[in-house]
Formats: C-alpha cells, sequence, structure tokens
C-alpha cells in the first residue's frame, strides 16, 4: 500500500513518472476521462480548505471517479471525539482512496499506519503539503523544460511557510540548483533547512532582503503569503505583510523567460497588473495541481498505464 | 566504599553517570518492581570518576531502549549463581516507542486516544517525533 504523506515519499524517478504522467493527461485529457470509473475518492478535511478540496475533488471526476466527504471537523466525527485511526479504518470500507487535511501535525501519517487504502495527505498543520509540492514541481517543469540547472528565488515569508520548506528539500534532491532567499530578517527559513538539506548536500544559497537585487539572477520567482495566522500580534503582521510586493517595476528586471509562482490564494504580494505578463505561472498553477493530483490518484490506485502493462 | 551484598542471580546496571541514577530508577520503571533494588550513589569508579550503581535481585526484562536513550555509556552485568555470565553494552536507540512524549501543542499526539509517542533517531544524534518531526526538547514555533 502506498500512501504519499511526505514529500520526499516519492523518489525522483517516481516523481518523473508522475509528472509525466500529468504532462500525457494535459494532452489528451480524453484518454483519462473513465480510468477511475466506480472508484470513490474520500476527502476527509478537518479544517476548511475550499481551494485544496476543490482541487482533489475536480480530479477525480476528472478521471471518471465520485467523491464523497467532510469540509471541517464539526461536520465529521471527529466532533464527536472519534479518533484518526477509527475514523480511516471506517472510512477504508467506504472509498478507494482518501485524501486528509488536518490541522494537527502528523494526522495523515497516524492514518496511513491504519489505512487499507491509499492516504494522501492533503496538509497537515504547518508540517507538510506533499500535493504542493508536486503541483510547484509540475509548474516549473513545464515552464522550463527541466528541474536540474536553475536559480529559484523564494520570497516572503520562508520561516514560517511549509510549501517553500518542502520545495527546498525537494529541488535539492536535484543538479545543479541555487537558491535565492529573499524575506525579511524575522522570516528567514528556520536554521534546519540551512542545517539539514542545504549545507549538507553543499547546495549554493544566499539569504538576502533586496527582492530588487534578486530579480536579474533567478529562473524561477516562487511567491509567498504572510499568513496572518502565523503571526502572535497584529503589529508584526502590519509591518511585515507589505515588504515585499511584485510589481511590473519589478519584473522589468527580471529574465525574460522567468517564471513567478505562488500557492495561492495572494493578498496582495503580486498586483494585478503582473497577472498579464507571460512569466505569470500562477493560475497555470492552480490548474496543474489538478493535473498532478489526477496523476497521484492514478498512481496510488496502481491505474497508470505501465501497471496495466504488467496485469 | 559501602558494602552492599553482592546478588546471586539479578542485574547490576553498571556505569550510571553519577547523579541520575534516581532518574533512571523511575525512567526504566524499577520503582515498580517488588524484588530488592538498591540504588548506589557516588561509587568511585576507575574510568569515571564517580558512578551509580543499581543492583536488581532478580532476572527481569529491563527495557534497554530506555536505558540506551538516558544513557548509552551504561553497562549491564547479567549475574547467576554470583557470576557475571553477561556484560550487555548499550547504545543509542534507533526508535523509542512511549519513552519520551512529543510535547508539540499543534502535533495529533496532543489529541489522538490511544497513540504511541514514537520518536527516531536522527542524523544529529537527537530524537525527532515520527509524526511533526520535531525535536525532542526543541521549541521550534
Ligand atoms: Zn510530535
Amino acid at each position: 500500500m502506498r500512501h504519499l504523506i511526505d514529500p520526499l515519499d516519492f523518489s525522483v524517478e517516481e516523481i518523473y513518472s508522475i509528472l509525466k504522467l500529468a504532462d500525457d493527461i494535459v494532452a489528451n485529457p480524453n484518454t483519462y476521462q473513465n480510468v477511475c470509473a466506480h472508484k470513490k475518492l474520500a476527502t476527509l478535511f478537518y479544517e476548511p480548505s475550499t481551494r485544496t478540496r476543490l482541487s482533489f475533488e475536480a480530479a477525480m471526476l476528472n478521471l471518471g471517479g465520485s467523491v464523497l466527504g467532510f469540509s471541517s471537523a464539526d461536520s465529521s466525527s471527529a466532533s464527536k471525539g472519534e479518533s484518526i485511526a477509527d475514523t480511516i479504518r471506517v472510512i477504508s470500507g467506504y472509498a478507494d482512496i482518501a485524501a486528509m487535511r488536518h490541522p494537527k501535525e502528523g494526522a495523515p501519517l497516524r492514518a496511513a499506519r491504519y489505512s487499507t487504502i491509499p492516504v494522501i495527505n492533503a496538509g497537515d498543520g504547518g508540517h507538510q503539503h506533499p500535493t504542493q509540492t508536486l503541483t510547484d514541481l509540475m509548474t516549473i517543469r513545464r515552464r522550463k523544460g527541466r528541474l536540474t540547472d536553475l536559480t529559484i528565488g523564494l520570497c516572503g515569508d520562508l520561516k514560517f511557510g511549509r510549501t517553500v520548506h518542502s520545495l527546498i528539500k525537494s529541488l535539492s534532491r536535484y543538479e545543479n540548483i541555487r537558491f535565492v532567499l529573499i524575506s525579511p530578517d524575522e522570516l528567514r527559513v528556520p536554521e534546519y533547512v540551512i542545517s539539514e538539506v542545504l549545507a549538507p548536500k553543499a547546495i549554493e544559497f544566499e539569504q538576502i532582503t533586496s527582492l530588487e537585487d534578486a530579480m536579474p539572477k533567478l529562473d524561477i520567482l516562487y511567491m509567498t503569503r504572510v499568513q496572518r495566522e502565523r503571526f502572535f500580534n497584529e503589529e508584526d503582521y502590519i509591518r511585515l505583510k507589505d515588504t515585499y510586493i511584485l510589481n511590473a517595476e519589478k519584473m522589468q528586471l527580471a529574465k525574460k523567460d522567468m517564471a513567478v509562482l505562488h500557492p495561492l490564494p495572494r493578498v496582495n504580494e503580486i498586483t494585478l497588473e503582473v497577472d498579464d505578463d507571460p512569466r505569470a505561472a500562477y493560475f497555470e498553477q492552480a490548474q496543474n495541481g489538478v493535473y498532478v493530483r489526477m496523476a497521484l490518484i492514478m498512481t496510488l490506485l496502481g491505474l497508470t498505464q505501465e501497471d496495466k502493462a504488467n496485469d | 566504599m559501602i558494602n552492599i551484598d553482592s546478588i546471586q542471580n539479578g542485574l547490576v546496571i553498571d556505569h550510571i553517570k553519577a547523579g541520575t541514577g534516581m532518574d533512571l530508577y523511575h525512567l526504566a520503571g524499577l520503582d515498580k518492581l517488588d524484588c530488592c533494588v538498591a540504588i548506589i550513589r557516588n561509587a568511585r569508579s576507575n574510568k569515571h570518576g564517580h558512578k551509580d550503581i543499581i543492583k536488581i535481585e532478580s532476572m527481569i526484562d529491563l527495557d534497554l531502549d530506555v536505558l540506551g536513550y538516558v544513557d548509552p555509556d551504561i553497562t549491564i552485568d547479567v549475574i547467576r549463581d554470583g557470576v557475571i555470565v553477561e556484560k550487555k553494552k548499550l547504545a543509542k536507540p534507533r526508535r523509542l516507542v512511549n519513552v519520551i512524549k512529543c510535547k508539540n501543542p499543534r502535533c495529533i499526539t496532543s489529541i489522538e486516544e490511544g497513540i504511541e509517542h514514537i520518536f527516531y533517531l536522527s542524523e544529529n544524534g537527537r530524537y525527532r517525533c515520527t509524526y511533526c518531526e520535531q525535536e525532542h526538547g526543541e521549541n521550534r514555533n
């Protein structure tokens, strides 16, 4: 039984297969519209995240499957105090695959240990969000044609932003990657990202505070939102949230084939004028999220062509 | 040194870092034993200056993971008919189950009923919760 709990659960080769399948889905969507017929995806969302849930549901519906589930803890048995271990054992009898979102870190791992169906981590607190990472990798690969030899700028909240940490970890497995970490001093990446991910692999990186200085060298700019809920006081939030705003003026400093990514939703860190720039890749990225989740669901259910060939 | 009767059958936990014998006594659950247990504090040691020793007059099943976690330098002598028949050396265990607790309030272990607290030894030699990956004793926030 395969699950996707941590972005590094898949090897580089496995990620390559998933991204290749996602590309084929983009090119030939009709080929895949019935591959999950009579299969059910359970979306177990213990906290609301409409965007992620809809992306999973769209993915399953595009494959001809159906979906069931709940979208907040109040509407689930969790409000009656049922444990994750019990819930997933019951759901295992109702569905063929599950996507779980939970405010507590490690909840999907707990579920995976008791589940008899594949479990996908759809975000566990501030910890991991592996399908976002797959989405990011797919978007970078489709824009640049490769996941190697890239200078990647990450901008904004690099301290609390889990998508940033997962992306750094995942990209660190590819050849010749350089990172430009752009953030206020208060929101730099945690020390462990440097000591456990970047330093051991001798990956080149710089930590700077100016987005403008970084712009000319970047192949990819990954913007993030400064999340209000990560701050303990309102003053800090207001002081820092507008520090890094990407606008048309800053875009002029960038390479012609640079790509701007953002996990969305944005608040105001990317101005609306940037949306019309061909380098803006964030809406395409959201769309890619559906394709890569389709490829992931097929892979975990063993419905890929290679699996069929081996039958 | 005070003379403590040597045991005929049982275990001697030796080379415990001086001053930590009592903690180990509780952590290893020795306070729950019915048999005779002696804790010797600040015994003179050739190697370490001072050490603590615990003698247990029974062949109990010691949780070596707990002992290895608390102090990997400990040795355990198994004694039968007054003779040391085995000397066990400890090491830091790769996995700890229900020895230490995750203190991260955002971790699933803080709410899930019946969940085991599982830690694994990370590359830096410290223990990390398998669920939230926070290091034991760390407050990452
Ligand atoms: Zn934990």
